[in-house]
């Protein structure tokens, strides 16, 4: 029988962290840019499509992210689409995370006081042309300290990929317990790694906060 | 030749009707003061000439614009018509400079150089050449205000409507921005101000208007009207102001 040093399990565990960070930015920025799009939809002058966003919102904050991936990985398949785990767990996340953010950006656009939008309007602005110079740049300031705040739960969020079978730091700390019976050595080490990823988040969005509240509007 | 012309505006918010039909035609440089009670439909009538309230009936020309109940595109309505706020509305994210430039090279895509320049010009107009660079928080009320006015101005628009421009301001600040209404007035603006300000609808406009309930209820020039009220309200508001 082999045995393992901690060395050699820290190692791999290193090794399969770089896929969980990976699959966290996929998620934040896709989840960022379709966000995006969710916010624009959801703010627009056009019910329908306010309704539908709505919808939306509600189904991937109303579902539980394991089954958005199970949807995305077995449901797929089922239709005759074959996708690898990690198309799966990248489009389940992206998809989760742009509900969140678009939801969290609609709350800052909307703290934008109304006089911003109608002094820009009757400067002959468009929508878009008032979001992208004056609604948007002061909601920004507003938005960063929660979204910051967010991606905490989409790093912690793609431990959940593991039981569609995509290999990052979870399922690998698995697949190690079972070749080393040391589950206390391992888990632990793995909740230091996650700990490691997700605390200066959190500290970086609450330091975030308290200066743009101290910092006033520019 | 009218520059603007009102024709029979209704407007109702759910049961309350605050405009009951108005008619308001409006000559290239002619300075109107709309004055009257709160809640007469003074702002309303304002809000309604560039489309920040939509009406339920009328219609509202404005030099071969002609906007209607059915209107959902008002952009070329508000390029001729320019608006000034009670409360300022500067973008606190830009400097003045910025505030003043920024419709210019984004909605009629003046090269930066000459939209810098239009912008100092217009600084410059209302005595605030040396604040280009200084962010809306830095400056009075009456400052803040005067950039207010070369924000507008700087779309060259055809028609300036004030809402109640001076009515947030402390009152040290007021005749600041008086003045450069009165110098606009002067060089032959067409302005349509709503306005607290008797003293100043009396000596700097060429047509009262007096609001009722949603009506125009009396319409003249200022010193004949102030003089001999037609009407028992306006002999009422007149000396309730005074």
């Amino acid at each position: 029988m082999t045995s393992f040093s901690y060395w050699d399990i820290l190692r791999n565990l290193l090794d399969a962290g770089v896929w969980t960070v990976a699959l966290s930015l996929i998620a934040f920025f896709g989840g960022g840019i379709v966000g995006l799009v969710v916010l624009f939809l959801r703010t627009s002058k056009r019910p329908v499509l306010r309704l539908a966003m709505q919808g939306y919102i509600n189904l991937f904050q109303g579902t539980p992210l394991l089954m958005q991936l199970f949807l995305a990985f077995f449901g797929l398949a089922t239709l005759g689409i074959e996708v690898s785990p990690w198309f799966a767990a990248s489009l389940a996340l992206t998809l989760y995370t742009s509900a969140y953010l678009g939801e969290i950006w609609r709350g800052c656009v909307e703290a934008i006081p109304k006089g911003q939008w109608e002094s820009s309007a009757s400067l002959a602005m468009s929508y878009f042309e008032q979001m992208r110079h004056v609604i948007l740049p002061q909601a920004v300031r507003i938005a960063i300290p929660s979204t910051v705040g967010f991606s905490v739960q989409v790093v912690k969020g793609t431990a959940l990929a593991s039981i569609i079978g995509f290999v990052e730091l979870s399922k690998t700390s698995t697949m190690i317990t079972n070749a080393t019976f040391a589950p206390f050595t391992v888990y632990g080490t793995v909740a230091v790694l996650y700990f490691a990823l997700c605390y200066p988040l959190s500290w970086y969005a609450r330091r975030l906060e308290v200066r743009f509240n101290v910092a006033g509007s520019h | 030749m009218s520059l603007v012309a009102i024709k029979g505006l209704h407007k109702r918010f759910g049961a309350l009707e605050v405009l009951k039909g108005i008619d308001l035609e409006i000559a290239p440089g002619e300075v109107v003061a709309i004055i009257g009670k709160s809640g007469s439909g003074k702002s309303t009538l304002l809000r309604t000439i560039n489309g920040l309230e939509h009406f339920d009936a009328g219609s509202i020309d404005i030099e071969g614009e002609r906007i209607t109940p059915a209107a959902t595109d008002y952009r070329a309505l508000r390029l001729k018509v320019g608006m000034v706020f009670q409360q300022f509305n500067l973008f606190p994210h830009l400097t003045a400079g910025q505030n003043v430039m920024l419709a210019p090279t984004v909605v009629k895509k003046t090269p930066r150089a000459e939209a810098e320049k239009i912008a100092r010009d217009m600084l410059a107009k209302v005595g605030l050449a040396e604040k280009f660079d200084a962010y809306p928080e830095k400056l009075s009320g009456g400052q803040q205000q005067r950039v207010a006015i070369a924000r507008s101005l700087a779309m060259q628009p055809k028609v300036l409507l004030c809402d109640e421009i001076t009515s947030a301001l402390d009152p040290e600040l007021v005749n600041e921005v008086l003045k450069v209404v009165e110098k606009l007035a002067d060089e032959g603006m067409t302005l349509v101000l709503v306005t607290h300000e008797m003293r100043f609808a009396r000596e700097v406009c060429d047509t009262l208007v007096f609001m009722h309930q949603g009506r125009v209820h009396e319409k003249g020039d200022p010193e004949k009207v102030f003089a001999s009220p037609a009407t028992a309200e306006l002999a009422q508001f007149t000396s309730s102001t005074r």
